[in-house]
């Protein structure tokens, strides 16, 4: 059987690149002309492998922007985006997909699961879109679900699951595939003080574990959990450090 | 992704939706229904008509006299017996079965008790299989009986059940025709008017020597009626009996005849060409209603790309290439349409049981072929813009949305 962190550091990956981000002079600007917005200006960052990063910034200070850049879902207006030392730029449509399969897992403040559609199913989607087998697709979401602790949550639907239930559905979705990359926006942001607690400790266990981790956040004690923040202002980046 | 698990995404989003499924797909059940119905109502008066004319005597040809035209420069000539005489000739006419001259006339016929307006037929036996006609009691009148001038007599049904009652069988009694004693010797079946010149129920058949006797005189016939030997040979007898006449009749130009030709083969192929235009119509006032339910289409998968926004913009986060999406939506919309389509079908099929005064409606096995390649391609060509929409949201926009 197949687990999704059966493999170790940096699951599922043989390219020997150190650096999972690499990210040089990113500019993102919408409109044009007078009513332009500069949302990120020049921003370099770099993330090894097995790094926990937060970024945190007050709401409109370019960290969403950020995110978006990272998990090829936008893109910048100038700079360059090495992920796994592949330049995104240089990626149509479909390769970016193919990317986002298997190199990122997203986590969304808003969980962001399929309505209608049971713990199980849900987890097993970024593997439908893989192309995995029937039954190997099963089993490594059930490993996937095992691993958040929700095995025997399966069968139910968003609705039937609390909100901290369904950002864990969400985390296992997001591991399923063993990306080289998991990004979370905001994970914590629409959960109470328990599930919160229960989610940032599975953070914990997966970083412990080797996983490359870039968290957004607005709240500092979230913030403290990673191993490195950075912070956003007004489009720029400024390294903050080891925390406490 | 393989195409098992576009159709399982499809379906699952289908019966998500269940009632604007069934509502959108109404649209192509009603419009190949309309489609299937329409078509096997034009076949099936088509065939009814093909029924009736059979009935007619499928390999008679009926010559009557004509006046013809001023330009022809001469009143013509009238039927004769002379004219049969020549047409029975097998050398000159090798396609002909049987020729029979034939004489008509309006009459009273008298039962004693009743009376009824009919016309005589006076001929010679091969005028029955020539005009279609069934025996229903008794029997026919032969050649012994022509020779002789008996003045025997069958009865359509019309005449029977005005003189003598609704089945009563007056065979052995005797009538008076226009004044004239004839012995009944039959009655004829009733042919429901079979759509021809004359109603036949109201028919008295008599030797044509009979007639000739004692009512119209041994001059000109009414008509001759011609049987040709196979149903194929038609258009071969039609020729010869025109080639004859026209030699014996002194005709050079087939606009000045002085007779007329009229077979059912004439008939069938212009009331053939006439319905044919008429189907073709209520087809094609069928595969508007098709056009307006893939338009229908169009405008609940377009509703349903805004609607699935936000989930199409996680299936992307979640790497679902392009053609995953325009996959999913437009295989949504090709079985909406083909599931429409089949249950068209099927509701169009039972509509055609329903008999219809005297003719069924005939399915058309190419209209049902037609009618669902037809609904394949309304979910391709309808599905497709939606689903090209839906595969080229950006994923950034289709998360923001709420």
């Amino acid at each position: 059987m197949t687990s999704p962190d059966e493999s170790g550091p940096g699951a599922g990956q043989t390219l020997a690149v150190e650096h999972v981000i690499d990210v040089r002079g990113l500019s993102k600007v919408y409109g044009e002309g007078d009513t332009a917005v500069h949302a990120l200006r020049d921003v370099d960052l770099t993330v090894r492998r097995g790094e926990y990063v937060a970024v945190i910034g007050q709401s409109g200070s370019g960290k969403s922007t950020l995110l978006n850049m990272l998990g090829c879902l936008d893109a910048p207006s100038s700079g360059r985006y090495l992920l796994e030392g592949l330049d995104v730029a240089y990626l149509d449509e479909r390769q970016q997909a193919v990317l986002r399969n298997r190199q990122i897992g997203f986590i969304f403040q808003a969980f962001n699961l399929i309505p209608r559609t049971n713990a199980l199913a849900q987890v097993e989607l970024p593997l439908v879109y893989a192309g995995v087998g029937r039954r190997v697709r099963r089993e490594r979401a059930e490993a996937a679900l095992a691993l958040v602790g929700l095995s025997e949550r399966a069968d139910h639907r968003p609705n039937q699951l609390s909100g901290g239930q369904q950002q864990r559905v969400a985390v296992a979705r997001a591991l399923v595939t063993g990306p080289a990359l998991l990004l979370a926006d905001e994970p914590t942001g629409n959960l109470d003080s328990t599930s919160t607690g229960d989610v940032l400790a599975l953070f914990d266990r997966l970083h412990a574990a080797g996983r490359t981790i870039v968290l957004i956040t607005h709240d500092d004690e979230v913030a403290a959990r990673a191993e490195r923040v950075v912070v956003v202002t007004d489009g720029r980046l400024h390294e903050v450090g080891v925390p406490g | 992704m393989s195409l098992v698990e576009i159709v399982r995404f499809a379906l699952r989003g289908l019966w998500a939706n269940r009632l604007r499924s069934l509502l959108t797909m109404l649209g192509i059940i009603i419009g190949i229904a309309a489609v299937i119905l329409l078509t096997a109502l034009g076949n099936g008066a088509s065939q009814y008509i093909q029924s009736q004319i059979a009935g007619l005597g499928a390999n008679s040809i009926t010559v009557l006299p004509r006046q013809p035209p001023q330009s022809a420069g001469t009143d013509g000539r009238p039927l004769t017996t002379a004219d049969v005489d020549a047409l029975s000739d097998p050398q000159g006419a090798p396609d002909i079965a049987s020729v029979s001259g034939v004489v008509t006339s309006s009459v009273t016929v008298d039962a004693g008790r009743a009376s009824s307006g009919a016309t005589i037929v006076g001929s010679t036996p091969s005028y029955f299989p020539g005009a279609n006609v069934q025996i229903a009691t008794g029997r026919a009148y032969t050649e012994a009986d022509v020779a002789a001038g008996r003045k025997v007599a069958l009865l359509g049904a019309t005449v029977v059940e005005d003189l003598f009652g609704v089945g009563a069988d007056p065979v052995g009694r005797t009538v008076l025709v226009n004044g004239v004693p004839f012995d009944v010797i039959g009655t004829l079946v009733p042919s429901g008017n079979g759509g021809g010149l004359s109603n036949p129920d109201e028919n008295v058949l008599t030797p044509l020597t009979a007639v000739q006797g004692s009512l119209t005189g041994f001059g000109d016939l009414s008509q001759i009626v011609v049987q040709a030997r196979s149903t194929e040979g038609q258009a071969a007898a039609e020729t010869e009996v025109n080639s004859i006449l026209d030699r014996r009749h002194g005709i050079d130009n087939a606009d000045d005849r002085d007779y007329q030709v009229i077979s059912a083969r004439q008939l069938a192929d212009v009331l053939d060409q006439t319905l044919g235009a008429f189907t073709l119509l209520l087809a094609a006032i069928a595969a508007i209603s098709l056009v307006v339910g893939g338009i229908g289409i169009t405008n609940i998968m377009l509703v349903s790309v805004t609607e699935r926004t936000r989930e199409i913009g996680i299936r992307k986060a979640l790497g679902a290439p392009p053609s995953a999406i325009l996959g999913q939506f437009l295989v949504e919309s090709i079985i909406l349409s083909l599931v429409g389509g089949a249950i068209g079908v099927a509701v169009g099929y039972a509509g055609t049981l329903v008999p219809l005064g005297d003719f069924r409606p005939v399915v058309l096995p190419s209209a049902v072929v037609a009618a669902v390649a037809v609904s394949a391609a309304i979910g391709i060509f309808f599905g497709a813009y939606p689903a090209r929409r839906a595969a080229r949201l950006r994923p950034i926009d289709a998360l923001r949305r709420e």
